[in-house]
């Protein structure tokens, strides 16, 4: 299942997944929510993509598309070289034992009422991975794999903490032996000592175990510190792309750099020397996204081609690529 | 500067089924004139608990505000009764506060304009007429676009963003003296989170208010704050200047703090020093210093000793930890 190093582990073409929204009696579509419009990215095995933007930009769509917990409107999901995105269901089954998730609530995302040990254990008795002399065994070795000591195993959610209980997302996840791992906002809703925690423990085990990441989160230090390479998202499209090195030094699309700007560093001699861009406005609608490029209404730099070209994504050197007229 | 608003020893204790929740023991901070004062802590530290005392918010039972003073224009809030004259005046009137979530702080049957002219009225007597006036030019001054039409809207008809400015429209009516924002803007996206906190330090600065900002997250202190209290566990553990804090920590906890967070401008690579184990269960806790189970530069005295009191460290710099942190850094 695992690739080499430098493989194509998951690709998107043109990802559209677009919500219909209805209404009256008879639920008649009036219009489209479109949370992603043609989004393309690559993800290399045992690299992690971070996908940032603010909420709504349809980060979480992204990453449930490529788990094909939705249908997608149209455009391909490659994972593994076989093309998932129109696949039955039952074809696909054997193909998600490759994939894991992470949740961002590590209380909604945990059966109260089943213990630790059955939860973690839930994927290898769906997909029947080992039989059930072996069982216990494998949830014990999954258990001591995030940090957690097997004999909590018969304890149930509520008896553990934030951190704990995230550590359990997180074993379930990788029961199976994945490859690819979607994280949604996996730290988030986690406390600020123990963010670092969970951030070390996805760390240590993508090196140990060869993870591919697709990490999606709103917090751009966060996105940066963990992901080789960013996408940024605004509005269901993907505005910028690059290594997160190359974004933090050289941010080229306008709303990158507004979303730079507004991440404070815990430093105050850092921060009284920084340029600060201030945004005007909030994020529209999705259900009423402006002309051209979407981001326009609230760009400095925006001129009258703006509103009425949709930018592609181009690359400009060093795979490098940004959509915008104006760079 | 002249201190308007002095917290001593304040202590807020719930009484649960559990066992004796000491929220906050023994909290003293002070708030200069025209100052910006950052409250640091994680979840569950006793920041929100000790600002609710200071208005008297406190739900009572559970909660007690069992001992303390809160020193405010001379006089002790602590002495006036909770729902008496004296501190609902104080309450919205000299001391007003904005909340984490501001959907849940917003009357959702009234209209934005309802809610607005309602403190004006009762604060500051306006008549329903100018009250309304002032009602949508407070919303213009927060940025809110088209207030005369926006008045007669209902919260749910704005975003997070804009009801969190109607908050800050709504606690600086009747222009305060302090205005507490407790987590302002944990519920919105980054972007909207800087255009709020520039708001509110443009309000404050216009309006010769102090500002107290609870939060648990470093960089807005590092960006706005003059003087920091980092909270642990129900006592204040450190506090300084803001630079101080941040160039030379001396709390094993608050070093820990700055070292577990990545930073926009660190270098590739960097390794997270995460703080070991659990924020402490406040029921039942020990006498000895509550960071002790998590502490990487304890001594042998601290396994006995009380929890040590603030000490001063340098210039405004207090520190409650018997060891010298001086060289861990």
């Amino acid at each position: 299942m695992k690739g080499t190093q430098g493989d194509t582990l998951a690709e998107v073409k043109n990802l559209k997944m677009y919500f219909p929204v209805t209404r009256g009696l008879l639920r008649r579509k009036v219009a489209d929510i479109k949370a992603v419009d043609d989004v393309s990215f690559q993800i290399k095995s045992r690299e992690t993509l971070g996908l940032v933007g603010e909420s709504g930009c349809g980060k979480t769509t992204v990453g449930r598309c490529i788990l094909r917990l939705y249908h997608p409107t149209s455009g391909q999901i490659l994972f593994n070289g076989h093309d998932i995105s129109a696949m039955p269901e039952r074809k696909i089954r054997p193909l998600r034992c490759g994939m894991g998730t992470i949740f961002q609530d590590p209380f909604g995302s945990l059966d109260p009422r089943q213990t630790a040990g059955s939860i973690v254990g839930e994927p290898l008795r769906i997909h029947g991975m080992v039989n059930r002399r072996d069982f216990h065994e494998r949830v014990s070795e999954l258990f001591r794999l995030v940090g957690l000591d097997p004999s909590m195993m018969d304890r149930v959610p509520h008896e553990f903490s934030g951190g704990q209980r995230q550590r359990l997302g997180v074993a379930r996840a990788l029961a199976c032996r994945p490859a690819l791992v979607v994280c949604d906002e996996p730290i988030s809703a986690l406390d600020v000592s123990i963010q670092a925690q969970i951030i070390n423990l996805l760390e240590g085990l993508q090196e140990k175990l060869g993870l591919t990441y697709l990490f999606i989160a709103h917090d751009l230090s966060v996105v940066r510190h963990i992901s080789n390479r960013v996408a940024v998202m605004y509005l269901g499209r993907i505005v910028e792309i690059t290594s997160s090195q190359e974004l933090y030094r050289n941010p080229l699309h306008p709303y990158t750099r507004a979303l730079l700007s507004a991440v404070p560093i815990p430093d105050p001699v850092v921060e009284e020397k920084r340029e600060r861009i201030f945004l005007k406005g909030e994020v529209p609608s999705p259900l009423n996204r402006p002309s051209g490029c979407h981001f326009h209404p609230r760009c400095q730099l925006a001129i009258a081609d703006c509103s009425q070209v949709m930018p592609p994504l181009r690359d400009v050197g060093g795979s490098h690529e940004v959509s915008c007229i104006r760079v | 500067m002249s201190v308007l608003l002095n917290v001593e020893n304040l202590k807020t204790y719930f009484r649960t089924y559990r066992g004796l929740v000491k929220a906050a023991d023994g909290v003293s901070f002070s708030v200069n004139e025209r100052e910006i004062v950052g409250l640091v802590g994680e979840s569950g530290c006793g920041k929100s608990v000790s600002m609710l005392s200071v208005l008297q918010l406190i739900s009572t039972p559970p909660g007690e505000i069992v001992g303390g003073k809160v020193l405010f224009d001379g006089k002790d809030l602590l002495q006036f009764d909770a729902k008496g004259p004296q501190m609902c005046s104080i309450r919205g009137g000299k001391i007003a506060m904005i909340f984490q979530e501001p959907m849940t702080s917003l009357n959702p049957v009234l209209t934005i304009g309802r809610q607005l002219t309602e403190m004006l009225e009762l604060h500051l007597h306006m008549d329903k007429e100018a009250a309304r006036e002032r009602a949508a030019e407070l919303l213009r001054l927060v940025g809110i676009p088209d207030p005369e039409t926006r008045v007669h809207d209902y919260p749910h008809q704005f975003s997070g963003g804009m009801r969190q400015r109607v908050m800050i429209a709504m606690a600086l009516s009747c222009n305060p003296r302090i205005l507490i924002a407790d987590e302002p803007t944990t519920a919105v996206d980054v972007t909207t989170q800087s255009q709020l906190l520039e708001l509110m330090k443009d309000m404050v600065m216009r309006f010769n208010t102090s500002l107290v900002v609870v939060t648990h997250n470093l960089g807005v202190v590092a960006r706005y704050v003059q003087r920091i209290y980092v909270m642990y566990a129900g006592r204040i553990v450190e506090s300084g200047l803001s630079k101080d804090i941040f160039a030379h920590p001396r709390h094993p906890y608050t070093i820990g703090l700055l070292k577990c967070v990545p930073r926009l401008d660190e270098a590739q690579g960097r390794k997270l020093v995460p703080i070991d184990g659990l924020p402490p269960n406040l029921i039942g806790m020990p006498p000895t210093c509550a960071f002790l189970p998590r502490c990487g530069a304890k001594i042998e005295r601290c396994t006995y000793e009380p929890w040590p009191a603030l000490r001063l460290v340098g210039h405004e710099h207090y520190v409650s930890c018997y060891v010298d942190t001086q060289e861990m850094r």
